[in-house]
């Protein structure tokens, strides 16, 4: 047994940042496997349906095969990585790969085993983790971690609701650390395979382009032009990889058409909290009043909480939304942004000018899913520590874009995990903020005023750090917080109460509407702050 | 003695320094408080993810398990006057799941099961319920326990880690987050509560650690009527008596008037037990009626394969057959009482803090490997003392979870809890070896190399146990081989543990009388 009177003053060994990461993530895991029996999406039956469809058709076929509705509609790299993953039901329960057997097939094998596969492939969220904070301080690193590594939105999406974000946003950290790092070529390389696993993240290609243009092809016509044709036929390389087999069989259009089905509809059946909430909120108004006034209006004939949307027009008054438009929009909303990576393109800003890029895209987007805001919540993690107002803003964005993930556990089982899930983030946001910038204070009143002036990125901050000496957020992202709370009362509590089964859409668009605004203040945030760095 | 408090300045400044450059700094630099709110909200969404799992029953008529029989009992404090709880009749047929715990657990179930009526009335109404096993109704129940750990174990934990590690006891304050950790993550108790289903475990143990807390505070009164509500709670919280007796014995005897102080005690907890068994007491016949239904000798001196004494030894010596019931509660008694005696004799003759820890466990112990009617979750009720003690023995900590998680194991496997099992042991493990965590975990490597080699031999034994139960058929001829097996390496784990308990109590006792001594010739 131990002896109680070892010395306690004995020197810690110096931590193992790969050691304590792993510890983070098998926390993380431990926690993902007593989860597997939660509630499942029918995203689970349709990669249940990608696995036997990869395994049991030629690749010809597997864009054209109408077996299931659920057609497959990701680019070619994650077929393949379907394909890889088929390798393995075969071994214990081929039923799982079966093409017409395996239709809504749910043993406890399946589970299991694709609820493990989401659980493997994190490893490498969690080598793209790894690699962008293996130079930070300790403290900085570990918050990192918490924030990433125990993300409550990447736990409800991928471990509950079941999808590949973890994997997928590894690869975007990944092409982060390595663009950070200078080492423009490899970053290049992963953003393009991750394009095609996912094409929803080409939402960045254009700030990719620019930035990758004026970074890695710089230095003199020639040596510009030579990397130019580098890059060129890496991403080109890449993307014969993926599609080439595709256009060999003469399939590539059926790829095009699967991968982009603009008839699904400007929205979502639960509206994802962006732009064009307030957009149809303003139509209803406008209809509502204009029939006040006497004028005919005419209700559309497509609601928007029915679902998928057909082609008739969903607006009432205002002109109808195209894909082109929002195309357009999300361009418009990443000018900025693009002229500033133009002018000055420093490897210190990608990941806010990606994560904002993203935004865009989640804001002004065809068809966007509220799952979309991972997309940008990840990446901002890794600068949330750097100031003061990035930690307020960040605390802000990450509570609102998990709240908003919300109505995807509908069912009453996963109310407390949901609920704890985000009440446990917030805290550990809060500690370890305040831990983190109340320190910084302690170091500022040690030292004083020896640094000032040396980092334009801290001075607006400096200010405010050794006023108040901690993580302190303002009065008004206090009440909008306090706000949150009042909108799930009143949805999960009041409202079956007060109104009873009438109008039973209002707690969904409360939701929306009210985590629109904070994804909207969000953007705002981001676009000032781009603007005024240098 | 001026340049000794020197030098604990020293050390507890350098300690202060250490805990900045700690990983958890984040998490403790505001205090004890708020690492305890973190790490409960943590350990309640383990509990809520653990509840997710099947329970003990599920799906199994005529009689289902332990969950039908809460359920059940809430049926039946909810629909019927307390003067029939415990009696049969028409509607209350005792052989399905009669009522047999104290009246506190009958009062917690009609408390439940308002809330259960109030949102689901089909799952408590008379009759009809039996067996019910609804979406809502199961989700209800598994909402009770939870709230009934938040509000009452959790509580009763943030107590008494205020008061251990109030005062004196200096060290880092990542220490002290660990052992809250260790506390509130005690995978047995949580695989109970919240996979298995059985009686709240969560309500007698938050009673009782509560009870522990109130004395190490010196509030002894309080501390005599929390645990007079935990025994009222569960009868098994009397593994516990033998220690709260003894302790408080001890320190009365050491007052100046200590008969003064019995009395005052011997009031409380009269007044305590009157005051719940209220309703039962305005007749003998009611009285005895309830009695009779807490002790069910009926049942046997053992029940399965549970890792005590009794168990154990009937594989050479068939006491079921050799004795007679009344002679084997003899028996067992005497075992029992003569086991837990050197503790208490200790308590008695030198009541310490640290001393009524070991009593609880060693007392709990005895109780858990001679006691009559044993079952295999009564390994719970000293667990909870050797967390309370986590903080100097962490190693005793470890080896008891490790064979306590090892004795439930055929039981969860049969609840198909095998899942949870694992996480929560990996997780078990893997807080117990946080990064930069209690220097005392490490010391397991400075070991010496027989005592090392000894234990990775145990430790592959259990794992390997571990993977035979699954894995193998146990042969025709001896169906329960696996189990007698986990039984056998799990009890002399036990009986180890105890005799280095008791001597560990005994030692504590030396050395605060040689410290004394020291005072005195300074």
């Amino acid at each position: 047994m131990t002896d109680p009177k070892t010395p306690k003053n004995q020197i810690t060994n110096p931590s193992n940042p790969i050691a304590d990461l792993a510890w983070f993530f098998l926390i993380a895991t431990s926690i993902k496997l007593l989860l597997i029996p939660t509630y499942r999406s029918t995203d689970f039956e349709v990669h249940r349906h990608w696995l036997a469809l990869t395994h049991s058709l030629p690749l010809s076929l597997w864009y054209s095969d109408e077996t299931s509705p659920w057609t497959l509609d990701y680019p070619p790299f994650f077929a393949y990585f379907e394909r890889f993953l088929s390798l393995f039901p075969p071994l214990f329960d081929p039923t799982i790969v079966h093409l017409h057997n395996g239709l809504n097939y749910s043993s406890n094998s399946l589970i299991v085993f694709h609820r493990l596969t989401v659980i493997v492939f994190d490893t490498v969220l969690i080598y793209g983790v790894y690699r962008l904070t293996r130079k930070l301080g300790l403290r900085e690193r570990v918050l990192i971690w918490v924030l990433v590594v125990w993300s409550p939105g990447l736990l409800i999406v991928d471990h509950m609701h079941f999808q590949y974000n973890g994997f997928l946003l590894g690869l975007l950290l990944l092409s982060l650390s390595w663009l950070e790092d200078g080492k423009d070529l490899m970053g290049g390389f992963v953003f393009a395979v991750l394009l095609c696993f996912k094409h929803l993240f080409a939402v960045a290609a254009p700030v990719y382009f620019v930035y990758l243009l004026r970074h890695y092809c710089r230095g003199g016509l020639v040596k510009g032009f030579g990397r130019l044709v580098m890059m060129g036929t890496v991403v080109v390389a890449v993307f014969v990889a993926a599609y080439g087999p595709f256009v060999y069989y003469g399939q590539i259009q059926q790829v095009f058409h699967r991968m982009f089905p603009f008839g699904r509809g400007l929205c979502h059946a639960y509206w994802a909290p962006n732009f064009w909430v307030f957009y149809i909120l303003l139509d209803k108004g406008l209809a509502f009043m204009l029939a006040k006034l006497g004028f005919s209006i005419q209700a559309p004939t497509a609601s928007f909480t029915g679902g998928l949307v057909g082609d008739s027009s969903p607006f009432a008054v205002l002109p109808r939304v195209t894909p082109l438009i929002t195309f357009v929009l999300v361009m418009l909303a990443l000018f900025p942004c693009l002229i500033k990576a133009w002018k000055n393109p420093q490897p210190k800003m990608i990941t806010r000018w990606v994560a904002y890029a993203y935004t865009c895209g989640f804001l002004f987007g065809w068809h966007v899913h509220e799952k979309a805001s991972l997309h940008f919540v990840i990446p901002l993690a890794i600068v949330a520590i750097q100031s003061m107002e990035d930690a307020r803003h960040y605390f802000l964005l990450s509570i609102v874009s998990c709240y908003s993930l919300f109505p995807l556990l509908f069912q009453a089982q996963e109310y407390p995990i949901k609920v704890l899930l985000l009440l446990l983030h917030a805290i550990l946001m809060w500690f370890g903020f305040s831990s983190q910038f109340s320190s910084i204070s302690a170091v500022k009143a040690r030292v004083p005023r020896q640094k000032k002036g040396d980092k334009s990125g801290w001075k607006g901050s400096s200010n405010i750090v050794t006023q108040n000496g901690g993580f302190i957020i303002g009065w008004i992202e206090k009440s909008y917080l306090l706000g949150l709370l009042v909108v799930e009362i009143w949805g999960q509590f009041l409202h079956p109460i007060v109104l009873g089964n009438r109008l039973p859409f209002v707690p969904l668009m409360m939701i929306s509407i009210y985590c629109a605004l904070g994804m909207m203040y969000s953007w705002i945030w981001q676009l000032r702050q781009i603007i005024r760095k240098r | 003695m001026n340049q000794t408090k020197l030098e604990i300045a020293e050390i507890a400044l350098k300690e202060e320094d250490r805990d900045e450059d700690n990983i958890w700094w984040w998490l403790v630099h505001r205090g004890i408080v708020s690492s305890f709110i973190c790490i409960s909200v943590f350990a309640l969404l383990v509990r809520a993810a653990v509840s997710l799992h099947p329970y003990s029953g599920a799906g199994k008529p005529p009689k289902y398990g332990d969950f039908e029989a809460q359920r059940h009992w809430m049926e039946i404090t909810l629909n019927l006057p307390a003067s029939d709880w415990y009696r049969n009749s028409t509607s209350n047929n005792l052989s399905y799941w009669g009522l047999d715990y104290p009246p506190l657990t009958a009062y917690q179930s009609y408390v439940h099961g308002l809330f259960l009526r109030t949102f689901h009335p089909d799952s408590v109404s008379l009759y009809d319920s039996r067996g019910h096993e609804s979406y809502f109704g199961k989700l209800l129940m598994r909402w009770t326990v939870l709230s009934s750990d938040a509000l009452m174990f959790f509580p009763a934990v943030l107590y008494f880690v205020v008061v251990y590690y109030s005062g004196s006891r200096s060290g880092r304050k990542s220490d002290v987050a660990w052992h809250i950790a260790m506390i509130l993550l005690n995978p047995c108790l949580i695989l109970i509560d919240h996979g298995h289903f059985q009686v709240y475990n969560c309500i007698s143990l938050g009673l009782a650690v509560g009870a522990a807390a109130a004395i190490l505070s010196n509030k002894d009164l309080l501390g005599s009527v929390l645990f007079c509500l935990a025994l009222n709670h569960k009868q098994m919280s009397a593994y516990f008596a033998p220690a709260f007796f003894s302790h408080l014995l001890g320190k009365c005897l050491r007052h100046q008037n200590p008969l003064l102080d019995v009395t005052k005690l011997g009031l409380v907890v009269i007044g305590t037990f009157a005051l719940v068994w209220w309703p039962y007491l305005q007749s003998v016949d009611a009285f005895l009626q309830v009695l009779s239904r807490l002790a069910p000798f009926e049942r046997g001196i053992y029940e399965d394969y549970v890792a005590n004494f009794w168990c154990t030894s009937s594989v050479l010596i068939k006491w079921k057959r050799l004795l007679t019931v009344p002679s084997l509660k003899l028996l067992s008694f005497g075992a029992t009482i003569s086991a837990c005696l050197p503790s208490m004799i200790q308590q008695i003759r030198a009541p310490s803090n640290q001393g009524f820890l070991y009593g609880l466990l060693n007392s709990s112990l005895s109780f858990y490997l001679f006691s009559y009617q044993v079952h295999e979750k009564s390994i719970l009720l000293p667990l909870i003392p050797v967390s309370l003690l986590a903080g100097d023995e962490p190693f005793l900590f470890k080896w008891m979870m490790h064979y306590a998680l090892l004795s439930m194991f055929p039981l969860l496997c049969r609840d198909e809890l095998i899942l949870p099992y694992i996480s929560l042991y990996v997780l078990f493990i893997l807080l117990y070896h946080a990064p930069a965590g209690r220097q005392h975990t490490r010391d397991a490597q400075s070991l010496a190399n027989l005592k090392s080699f000894v234990m990775a031999f145990l430790v592959i034994c259990s794992l390997v146990l571990h993977i035979v139960y699954l894995a193998l058929c146990p042969p025709e001829k001896y169906p329960f081989l696996f189990e007698a097996l986990i039984m056998l390496l799990c009890f002399s784990q036990f009986v180890f543990l105890a005799g280095y308990a008791n001597l560990k109590q005994w030692t504590l006792l030396k050395d605060s009388t040689s410290e004394n001594k020291e005072k005195k010739y300074l």
